[in-house]
């Protein structure tokens, strides 16, 4: 039994334009230790993915379907209070701009200590202590003093440490890491990372992490889920992912990869907007943007397949590591297939799929 | 920056203000039709040589920059003269009504914090739901009531009605039971606007810090709602209602004007309305500037306390 | 997946390229469907103002208080317009204007009925000290009230607005002067400068109309100035000032109508308490003349009436206080919702 199921899950969130479904049926799963990367453009519904494992769905939100499975149970029959031991806990989540996640006007210490105090049975000097200890795990300097400082005396790149620090502090199973390093300059970036590498390596904690950058999620997942308006369409491990991209979006993303010494001065993006997900595209709803549609792409749903063998398979069903895709090509409805090479410099060998 | 360096500049941002609020004080004698000291005099006939005399003696003979130099000393040290009208000196009857009113502001001002306070956090709490429906409708209700009406509708049905009350103070000291217990009327009067001021300015600024995500934060910590709602949010948003302070001491001090009317309570408000019927000018000068050099240090305190409550203000400044 | 072949792709990654997907797009930009599509989008982030104004109608239509605020406001308005004839005379003609009365007597008139009589039918609030009808009273009086609230406020913003325009936009030594005297200003509560100035130039209609917009004008200023100081480093302002636009048509055309909505919300609400601050005085004995119908004058003694237990005196004209401030409350609360649904506004203000 893998660490965490999700299946079939459908969230939507009523607004005054109308019924937003920001998760429409995905469904993956993760293995305890394991790293997987939900990777898509803001609003794809990976945030919202995220939210809802811990139960946080709020309020014009709501979880419409699905399971959410942890350690085979489903989280969203647990009471308020079972969902209270499991946040924190066993489900941490780092999120994206460490200036407003923590409270203002509570030192880092106490929001540390807190979370501690909450989950376990310690002294309030036993919190401190693991919170002394913590701070100074995840490299803030002179814990012991900057225990009782505010959340704005420190940098960015130190606030994000000191938010890693709480989400940590139970050792939880799985922790989620919501871009969180999207706020942060470049080599900030980079020593964040590094350290929550280090951290869930010494802790053997299972990632989920979100991003909208296929770059920065290549060097630290397993597996790679890519989403797009609420819906996975393309599921690989990171190396297949990358050699071999199967799905035209995710073409797309890697084509906008910013690349040391690329020959392009130019940063190409996918043109055209997020859909809209009141009134989602019809067909594939990525066919508005994609430089391959064709007529069937408007009016039939692709769904998800093996690349390979062009079966239909669900996440869960199929082997965890097969490379699904949900595009028309893979079912062999398209009359021009698709056209782009993977070059690999220094190989000169190109893979992909050409007519 | 230190809180101390906050502090010092912040005071310093305050002289200009009092200067400006002493001179415009200062200038309402000069300001009224006719001479000012027929406004020293209380509008009396009076001899001419007791007029010039009257005119030395309040430096009213002299260019007004100078005049007002000498008014800003002798405020300086409560030294207000005497009043025209009762003879008495002001200074001394600011003494003795200062105290009614801040016993009254204080009580009305606590009243309503226990008030606003939880209606406010149920408000927001409970968004959309009845409960907020009826402190919503409650709280505008509460602004919408002209105080002195409520005063005297309280006073005709608990005292003129039930007999619960007396209709005037008691002839007894300030903290005497008897005393207290015939303030509770006024208190409710006065402190009901403030409350209702109070609980929607915490349900607003609730409303937006739930949205924060440092609350998401704190929910995924696995913290009790309780916990998440009491500490995390009630802590930054009762910021916004400090920020508010000035504006509330604003309204007790109105509203104590009118309240002190309906209840015959010997305060400040009283005092002035009194004087202006009388056309006591000084003693009308006096309260006033009384008045606004209290808003102007309650303002500096609030800003101080702000700073204190919200580490990152200091900063920022 | 073992740890190795994961580090492998790290450092082959940087020569992993992607080739025939821009070609892909560039060709596909010809593509009607595409481009309609694209076009649909860009449009409707073009005309955001209009529709967001229209939304704000449809949410303050759909608030059922508030609407229930503006029928109380557009009723007390019409029993007060129609509660007598309006006319002009001169020495010669009279020129009726407004030839209604719903009000059943003059309410001037003395001993229309015995003096502080209940409720009655003949006289549903009864009658005052000396005889008059209270019913035809507390219809008139709304003339006096809403009046005195309406031009006070409008007067407030013709003060406020320019000067909190002007201080917001130049910045500099115009701002410090100008926000000096508004601090100035904000150190006298309300109603004891309003005192104050009744106590220098006197009562009468004017003379409190011009009290309360004294006072009233240093809250506009302020605010305009802080949504100024917002709206001024947005795009469209430093645009038109590259393009050489005199700086009080920027002011005019392009500052003020983005800042102004908070203002108009906050001067809603003020009618309320301006309303209510005139009652004040004219309770305090320091409005309009005794005698004068107006909500707050016919309360001024009404404490010795009370205490006489003729409670009808003051339970009516408070009532109808009551009723229009509430109304304007609703009102004002509506168009906060309407225009803001989500507290967004006071957030970025904030910031
Ligand atoms: S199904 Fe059609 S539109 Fe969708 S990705 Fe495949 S080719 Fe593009």
């Amino acid at each position: 039994m893998a660490l965490l199921e999700v299946e079939d899950l459908v969230v939507q969130f009523y607004t005054e334009d109308g019924v937003v479904r920001a998760v429409d049926g995905i469904s993956y799963e993760i293995e305890r230790g394991e790293h997987l990367a939900l990777v898509g453009e803001s609003g794809a519904g990976k945030t919202v993915t995220s939210l809802a494992l811990l139960g946080l769905i709020e309020d014009p939100g709501e979880i419409v379907g699905g399971e959410i499975r942890f350690r085979g149970r489903n989280i969203l029959e647990c009471s308020d209070s079972e969902l209270r031991s499991l946040r924190g806990n066993e489900i941490a989540m780092v999120f994206q701009d460490p200036e407003t996640a923590l409270n203002p006007v509570y030192s880092v210490g106490e929001q540390i200590a807190e979370a501690i105090r909450a989950h376990r049975d310690v002294t309030d000097e036993q919190a401190r202590r693991r919170t002394v200890e913590l701070l100074e795990r995840v490299g803030v300097s002179d814990a012991e003093h900057r225990y009782a400082d505010y959340p704005h005396e420190f940098s960015g790149g130190q606030q994000q440490r000191i938010v890693i620090a709480m989400a940590l502090s139970c050792e939880p199973d799985l922790l989620i890491c919501d871009e969180p390093t999207t706020a942060l300059d470049v080599t900030v970036e980079a020593q964040i990372l590094e350290l929550l590498e280090e951290l869930v390596e010494e802790f053997e904690t299972a990632i989920q992490f979100v991003s909208h950058d296929l770059g920065v999620v290549a060097e630290r997942c397993d597996r790679v889920l890519v989403v797009y308006a609420g819906q996975v369409v393309e599921r690989a491990s990171v190396d297949d992912l990358y050699y071999d991209p199967k799905h035209p979006y995710t073409v797309g993303l890697m084509a906008s990869i910013p690349r040391l010494g690329a020959d392009r001065d130019r940063l190409p993006t996918i043109p055209g907007a997020a859909p809209d997900l009141i009134d989602p595209p019809t067909g594939c709803r990525f066919h508005p943007r994609c430089p391959y549609a064709e007529s069937c792409c408007a009016t039939r749903e692709p769904s998800l397949v093996d690349a390979e063998t062009g079966t239909t398979a669900t996440p869960l069903e199929a082997a965890p590591t097969a490379h699904l895709a949900a595009c028309h090509e893979y079912t062999g409805a398209l009359e021009d297939g698709l056209d782009y090479d993977v070059v690999v410099s220094g190989e000169d060998e190109g893979r992909g799929e050409s007519e | 920056m230190t809180l101390a360096t906050y502090v010092r500049k912040r005071v310093l941002v305050s002289i200009p203000v009092l200067l400006g609020v002493t001179a415009l004080t200062f200038s309402l004698l000069h300001l009224t039709p006719g001479d000012p000291v027929d406004a020293v005099l209380g509008f009396q006939e009076v001899d001419p040589d007791v007029r010039e005399s009257l005119k030395a003696e309040y430096n009213l003979d002299r260019p007004v920059w100078e005049q007002y130099l000498f008014w800003l000393r002798d405020a300086l040290v409560l030294e207000f003269g005497r009043s025209p009208i009762t003879g008495r000196d002001v200074g001394a009857t600011i003494a003795d009504r200062l105290p009614y009113t801040l016993v009254l502001g204080g009580a009305a001002w606590l009243c309503s914090l226990l008030i606003g306070i939880p209606a406010g956090v149920v408000a927001a709490v409970k968004r959309g739901e009845p409960a907020d429906e009826v402190s919503r409708i409650a709280a505008l209700a509460g602004i919408a009531t002209p105080n002195f009406w409520l005063g005297l509708v309280l006073l005709f049905v608990f005292s003129v009605r039930l007999g619960w009350f007396r209709v005037i103070p008691p002839d007894a000291p300030l903290l005497s039971p008897a005393t207290l217990r015939f303030l509770i009327l006024p208190t409710i009067t006065l402190g009901t606007a403030s409350a209702a001021l109070v609980a929607r300015l915490l349900r607003s600024s609730m409303l937006r810090e739930l949205n924060a995500s440092y609350v998401r934060t704190a929910r995924a910590k696995g913290l009790p709602e309780r916990t998440v709602i009491c500490k995390h949010v009630l802590r930054n948003s009762l910021i916004a209602v400090v920020t508010v302070a000035g504006l509330q001491l604003t309204l007790l001090v109105d509203g104590a004007v009118v309240v002190e009317q309906v209840f015959s309570w010997p305060g400040m408000g009283r005092l002035l309305v009194g004087a202006i019927g009388q056309r006591d000018l000084p003693t009308v000068q006096a309260t006033v500037l009384v008045v606004a050099v209290s808003v102007v240090l309650a303002n500096l305190l609030v800003d101080i306390a702000y700073a204190v409550l919200d580490p990152r203000i200091r900063d920022e400044r | 997946m073992t740890r190795e072949t994961r580090d492998r792709s790290t450092t082959d990654r940087g020569r992993i390229r992607i080739e025939g997907f821009d070609e892909a797009v560039a060709a596909d930009r010809d593509d009607d469907a595409v481009d309609r599509w694209a076009d649909g989008r860009t449009n409707d982030a073009e005309t955001p103002s209009r529709g967001r104004f229209e939304d704000a109608w449809r949410r303050f239509r759909s608030n059922r208080t508030a609407v229930l605020g503006l029928a109380i406001i557009a009723a007390l308005s019409v029993v007060a317009i129609f509660a007598r004839p309006i006319a002009f005379s001169t020495a010669e003609y009279t020129i009726t204007i407004q030839p209604f009365s719903l009000a059943p007597y003059d309410p001037a008139e003395m001993y229309v009925g015995p003096p502080n009589a209940g409720p009655s039918a003949a006289h549903p609030f009864g009658t005052d000290w000396a005889g008059r009808d209270l019913f035809s009273r507390v219809l008139v009086g709304g003339r006096f009230s809403l009046s005195i609230g309406v031009v006070a406020v409008a007067l407030a913003l013709v003060v406020g607005i320019p000067l909190g325009a002007i201080a917001g936009y130049f910045g500099g030594w115009i701002d410090e002067l100008v926000m000096r005297v508004v601090d100035i200003l904000y150190a006298f509560p309300f109603l004891v400068l309003a005192i104050a100035v009744v106590a220098v130039v006197g009562r009468g209609y004017w003379n409190i109309v011009a009290a309360l917009a004294l006072t009233g004008w240093i809250g506009y200023a302020r605010l305009l100035r802080g949504e100024i100081l917002s709206v001024k480093e947005r795009e469209y302002v430093t645009a038109a000032r590259v393009l050489g636009t005199p700086d009080r048509t920027i002011i005019a055309r392009h500052v003020v109508p983005n800042a102004v909505a908070p203002v108009v919300v906050q001067a809603t609400l003020n009618v309320g308490t301006v309303v209510l601050t005139a009652a004040a005085l004219g309770f305090l004995g320091l409005g309009l003349e005794p005698s004068t119908a107006e909500w707050g004058s016919m309360l001024a003694n009404s404490r010795d009436s009370i205490a006489a237990g003729h409670w009808h005196r003051t339970a009516f004209p408070g009532l109808a206080i009551f009723l229009f401030v509430m109304a304007i409350n609703l009102v004002g609360d509506g168009i906060n919702d309407a225009l803001d649904p989500q507290g967004e506004t006071a957030e970025r203000r904030r910031r």
